[in-house]
């Protein structure tokens, strides 16, 4: 099969590559448009540290040939600060210490921020459910179930107190409506 | 059959660091132009925190705001040498360098301010917002942006220091096997509850209490969360991690994957409670042992030892499987028939 020219919407943006059939979706992201962000640990779909939103739903990035999301909206944890300034799931990961080497983080706080995206309120087991296909290697997750914990009540919050924060506006418009229907993770041992 | 509880604890004693025939770290502290001190370091933080805390030691002895405070480290090509990131002998071993390091460029500090100031060095002090003061007279005073721009722009000096930590090379004696091994030793007891299914073979890990000696606690709160996470790793092991049937039965069929290698997940967490005492060890940084890897260490025994005084089977091999469980109660059985 010859290359093709696949089109991404990546964290807003739209952007091209020419990718062949084996081309995977991370592989796109972190060698040709150099988002590392997503990372490369298992290449199997077994421990989470590539996932990223696919048209809103959480996804391990390493399964999914390119050419097949073609048109898609791709957002990776790049896009969620805005310039310095942490996003609240972000900022949650750091002030609950919910990260050690970092390495399980950014695919962490992708499925953490699906899940609130879907669920303003998120019992714990919402929040296990939806974090059980990342493997983290050195905190023993409490924390990491914390800062997500967390991370609601402060939408919350900020959404009852008519507080708007840009990261807030930002998932009320477009990304956010995607997500409402987001149903189950994509692949995977993200589904549970 | 019933679900069976079951209480036990474990204690562990850690080394940190190790003797390697001479064991050193070294550190070198400068000030930039605007005042802010880089720590130079070749020692690795896998994430452990070392640059947080090693930037605690370097603010704490220079007095300064930790946020006048850049760490600079993991150039093993160009950076100070460090034996490494291992044996616990992190925050110890590049502690105690960066200190000696931060210490003598606090002198120079004094000194350089001293002369703006034209008093003697000897008077000034710190007052750890990122002003130097006169004793006394705290009036009279001088930020560290503008000594660092005196020892720059019109003095003409470095503001800097150097650091080194040498754990001294010790040769066992023949006779004895008596040698230094180590700088200080870590102290930690673990309790464990646990729920034993006696028809199943299920163990389940309620809770664990973990109670750590650890000279004195730098950063609780990394600290806590060192203690928590090798808590978790112990469990793991204890419970779960094994690469059999393949290995070493047969090499050609390792795991394959984290669906053939079982590790608990966010749903399976005990609850954890954990407490430091802090006996300050003479020769550590600010009192400071290390604690890296002995975290996993005790929370396996105490699962064994609750499982005992649960069901009366005495493990001995790890994971603690279903089957082994179920053996256990087979023989135990057994036994009493007999």
């Amino acid at each position: 099969m010859p290359s093709t020219i696949v089109t991404l919407k990546l964290n807003g943006t739209e952007r091209e590559l020419i990718a062949r059939p084996s081309t995977t979706l991370l592989s796109a992201l972190r060698d040709t448009f150099g988002l590392t962000g997503a990372k490369r640990g298992c290449a199997q779909g077994g421990c989470g540290s590539c996932t990223v939103l696919l048209d809103g739903r959480p996804a391990v990035s390493c399964l999914i040939p390119v050419v097949t999301v073609d048109g898609c909206a791709v957002e990776t944890v790049e896009g969620l600060a805005d310039g310095d300034r942490l996003d609240d799931v972000q900022q949650a990961f750091v002030d609950h210490f919910a990260t050690q080497c970092g390495f399980c983080t950014p695919g962490m706080i992708m499925s953490a921020t699906a899940l609130l995206n879907r669920e303003p309120a998120p019992t714990r087991q919402d929040v296990t459910e939806a974090i059980c296909g990342n493997v983290c290697r050195c905190t023993g997750y409490e924390p990491i179930v914390t800062a997500v914990l967390s991370a609601a009540e402060s939408r919350r919050d900020g959404a009852a107190e008519g507080r708007h924060d840009s990261a807030a506006e930002r998932r009320h418009d477009g990304a956010g409506e995607r997500h409402r229907d987001a149903a189950a993770p994509l692949s995977g041992k993200a589904a549970g | 059959m019933a679900i069976r509880q079951g209480r036990g604890y474990a204690a562990v004693n850690y080394p940190t660091g190790m003797n390697l025939g001479g064991d050193p770290s070294q550190a070198l502290v400068h000030a930039t132009t605007m005042g802010g001190f880089v720590v130079t370091l070749s020692s690795v933080d896998l994430g452990q925190g070392l640059r947080t805390v090693v930037a605690q030691c370097a603010a704490e002895t220079l007095g300064v705001p930790l946020e006048n405070v850049i760490v600079d480290t993991a150039d093993t090509d160009t950076g100070p040498h460090c034996m490494g990131t291992f044996a616990s002998r992190g925050t110890h071993r590049v502690g105690n360098a960066v200190i000696m390091a931060a210490r003598e460029a606090r002198e120079v500090l004094l000194r350089v301010a001293a002369d703006e100031l034209e008093v003697d060095a000897e008077d000034l002090e710190t007052d750890g917002t990122g002003f130097v003061r006169l004793k006394g007279a705290p009036e009279k005073k001088i930020h560290v942006s503008e000594v660092a721009l005196a020892a720059h722009f019109r003095q003409g000096r470095t503001i800097s220091g150097r650091g080194i930590f040498l754990k001294e090379p010790s040769t066992p004696v023949p006779e004895t096997g008596e040698m230094d091994p180590d700088s200080c030793q870590a102290h930690a007891c673990t309790v464990a509850e646990v729920e034993v299914d006696d028809e199943t073979g299920v163990i389940e890990v309620l809770r664990l209490y973990n109670t750590y000696e650890v000279g004195r606690a730098l950063n609780p709160a990394i600290a806590t969360q060192q203690v928590e996470g090798g808590a978790w790793m112990g469990l793991s092991h204890a419970l779960f991690e094994s690469t059999e049937p393949y290995y070493p039965h047969s090499r050609e069929h390792g795991p394959l994957d984290f669906a053939a290698y079982l590790m608990p997940g966010p749903a399976d967490l005990p609850e954890q409670t954990s407490v430091f005492l802090e006996r300050p060890a003479g020769n550590g940084p600010f009192g400071a042992k290390g604690i890296g890897e002995m975290t996993a260490n005790a929370p396996i025994p105490a699962i064994a030892n609750a499982v005992f005084d649960a069901v009366g089977v005495r493990l001995t091999s790890m994971p603690f499987t279903p089957e082994k469980v179920l053996r256990g109660l087979d023989e135990l059985r057994a036994g009493r028939a007999g």
